[in-house]
């Protein structure tokens, strides 16, 4: 589990350093000085384009930013405005709906493969290998431009509807389509999900499943009480990723609707609406008002899925 | 696609009847069903690559012929579409593209192979007061939306003229931003004993060094699929060039597809689909070759496609 390998790394690497007994404190000041000098490049970054610019957003957020003609101090206006703006509520709105359906069934989709992949037959890994393909290249505008295809009047995605009794009519240009077909493409790539959930499966001891079976547990008890609590951990993180990573959308969106976030809104993601915003308009200030909204979300998200995991997930006995 | 297959020899459990006719039918039942497994995992594989597939063939197809056609075998075939890709658009040809983006995916990985291994160096072997809490730093912003830099990077950048050169997508990876990178070889060093460089100090030699001549060639897995991943994301980036560029001349490959895209009213879908196809070719390739690293990458160290 990265995340909480990450926070006890870090408990450890701020404890106190064992100094052996041969080293003089001068040798100390050496190891500062070479610390602070290879950390130099990752410190300059940070100070330059992470924490400088957080603050620098933080502040334009109250601004009136142009890129040519600069920027008045505002207050809350921009605030203000963007929870007045109809187009801002449908970008939420929509990327909340796409979070929320989109993510369970990826992961689901992910799941049930992963299950489907862990046994010892032979092709494993070729099998692995095809499914997880889409992750790779599925956020690229090429898969963008095949998706729009395939989804256009006449095209494949709409002849087959028909088949099975659709409307006739492209996905694309039809708002209530727009989001089921975002949210395929999404599913499509589950395979970054499962090649995280198969690595979990092979982590649980079959014993536990000989057990179970010997105790006549069925398969459906046995995903119950062993696979779902021992994948918890794993499940979690999953989670927590594709949740944040799906606030994220752009590229797609933007080429599928050319940046219009259109028909009647339907691909206006979040970040495609703060580009427009921003970068389409040059209201800068408004946008940066728009993505400290999106951190705040991401964050308070993220404390709510952190807090409730005592409850649901399963770190093993002693911990 | 080559084939790692892993545990491929299929331990079936002991035979628990004797009897031969018995052992035998079972036999055939479990031939039965592990055909059925194949069977199962193959439509299911072949639903998954359809759009691949439908790609390839469709950038053969005459262009009034893609959109409508639902079966993969085309009925004609040209190399029309190919040919107008070739000759580039708006006076740009599509190798200028196409190099602008080996030039970023290049600079990109020897960016964060070098800055994340210096950084990770300092993380693992150099104790240091305020290393635990860099640490941490580092750590959280593996989280932060990266949205909310863009603006005043971008205005940044703006100020200093660096606006339409590449400087804006690769400084970057030159200042080990990408944290998830940093983690991955921290992680990787860690696990590399201690007393090998501890010998190396003993003879004489110091961080530079022991970095540059133990560190570095010990690394060569994690950099390869470092290097492997900062190609193919900077590869398929979108937003930083829609951003930073401004002259064609400098578009990398997702920018030239956005031009083919933008095109609606010709509709060419035939050119479409063979930049579409051209663009992804590399990372496919990328992917065929290195799979394993790939694959590996993902599994285990939760890596995202």
């Amino acid at each position: 589990m990265t995340v909480t390998h990450a926070a006890s790394r870090a408990s450890r690497a701020g404890s106190p350093a064992r100094r052996p007994l041969n080293k003089r404190p001068s040798r100390r000041g050496a190891e500062t000085r070479a610390g602070y000098a290879f950390l130099a490049p990752w410190l300059l970054g940070f100070i330059a384009l992470t924490a400088g610019p957080m603050v620098a957003s933080a502040y334009l957020s109250f601004t009136d930013y142009h890129p040519i003609r600069g920027g008045d101090w505002i207050g809350f206006d921009n605030y203000t405005r963007i929870f007045d703006d109809p187009r801002f509520a449908d970008s939420v709105k929509l990327t909340l709906e796409y979070a929320v359906i989109g993510t369970p069934i990826k992961l689901a989709a992910a799941l049930g493969v992963a299950m489907l992949l862990n046994n010892r037959r032979r092709g494993q890994g070729t099998y692995r290998s095809v499914f997880y393909a889409p992750s790779l290249i599925g956020a690229s505008v090429s898969i963008a431009i095949v998706w729009r295809a395939m989804f256009n009047d006449d095209g494949i995605v709409d002849k087959t509807g028909q088949i099975f009794g659709m409307d006739e009519g492209g996905w694309i240009g039809n708002p209530d389509r727009s989001l089921p077909m975002m949210i395929m493409l999404a599913v499509w790539q589950f395979g970054a999900p499962m090649v995280i959930f198969l690595a979990g499966l092979k982590q649980i001891p079959d014993e536990l499943y000989e057990a179970a079976q010997m105790d006549g547990a069925g398969a459906v008890r046995r995903f119950l009480r062993i696979t779902l609590p021992m994948l918890s951990p794993v499940l979690f993180f999953n989670l927590v990723l594709e949740t944040i990573h799906s606030f994220q959308i752009f590229a797609s969106a933007f080429i599928i609707s050319n940046g219009t976030g259109g028909p009647a809104n339907s691909t206006l993601f979040y970040t495609v609406y703060l580009y427009q915003r921003g970068f389409g308009q040059g209201q800068l200030g408004f946008a940066a008002a728009m993505a400290w909204l999106l951190v705040i979300a991401v964050a308070l998200i993220t404390l709510v899925f952190f807090r409730t995991s005592r409850y649901w997930v399963f770190y093993g006995e002693g911990r | 696609m080559t084939t790692i297959s892993q545990g491929a020899a299929p331990t079936a459990a002991a035979p628990r009847v004797p009897d031969g006719t018995s052992r035998r039918r079972a036999g055939r039942r479990r031939a039965g069903r592990t055909a059925a497994y194949h069977l199962a995992i193959w439509v299911l594989g072949i639903i998954m690559l359809y759009p691949g597939l439908w790609l390839l063939l469709s950038a053969f197809r005459p262009s009034n012929q893609i959109v409508g056609e639902t079966g993969l075998i085309p009925d004609d075939t040209t190399l029309d579409n190919f040919k107008t890709v070739f000759e580039g658009i708006g006076g740009v040809s599509f190798w200028t593209f196409f190099m602008n983006s080996v030039y970023l995916g290049v600079g990109s990985a020897v960016g964060i192979c070098l800055s994340c291994s210096v950084t990770a160096y300092a993380f693992s072997r150099i104790e240091f007061p305020g290393r635990g809490l860099f640490f941490t730093i580092m750590i959280g912003t593996l989280m932060l939306p990266f949205h909310v830099l863009i603006i005043p990077q971008f205005i940044m950048f703006n100020e200093i003229g660096w606006t339409d050169t590449y400087w804006p997508l690769l400084i970057g990876k030159f200042l080990a931003a990408d944290a998830f990178f940093v983690f991955l070889m921290t992680q990787f060093m860690r696990t590399v004993p201690k007393s090998l460089d501890e010998s190396a100090r003993i003879d004489g030699a110091g961080h530079l060094r022991i970095y540059w001549s133990i560190m570095l060639p010990l690394m060569r897995p994690v950099l390869a699929t470092a290097s492997i991943f900062a190609f193919i994301w900077s590869w398929n980036d979108f937003m930083g060039p829609l951003i930073y560029l401004r002259s064609p001349d400098k578009y990398p490959l997702p920018m030239m597809l956005r031009q083919y895209a933008d095109q609606t009213s010709t509709s060419d879908y035939g050119a479409q689909m063979a930049a579409a196809l051209l663009a992804l070719a590399p990372v496919i390739v990328f992917f065929v070759l290195f799979q394993r690293y790939i694959v590996e990458g993902v599994s285990t160290q939760g890596l995202r496609g």
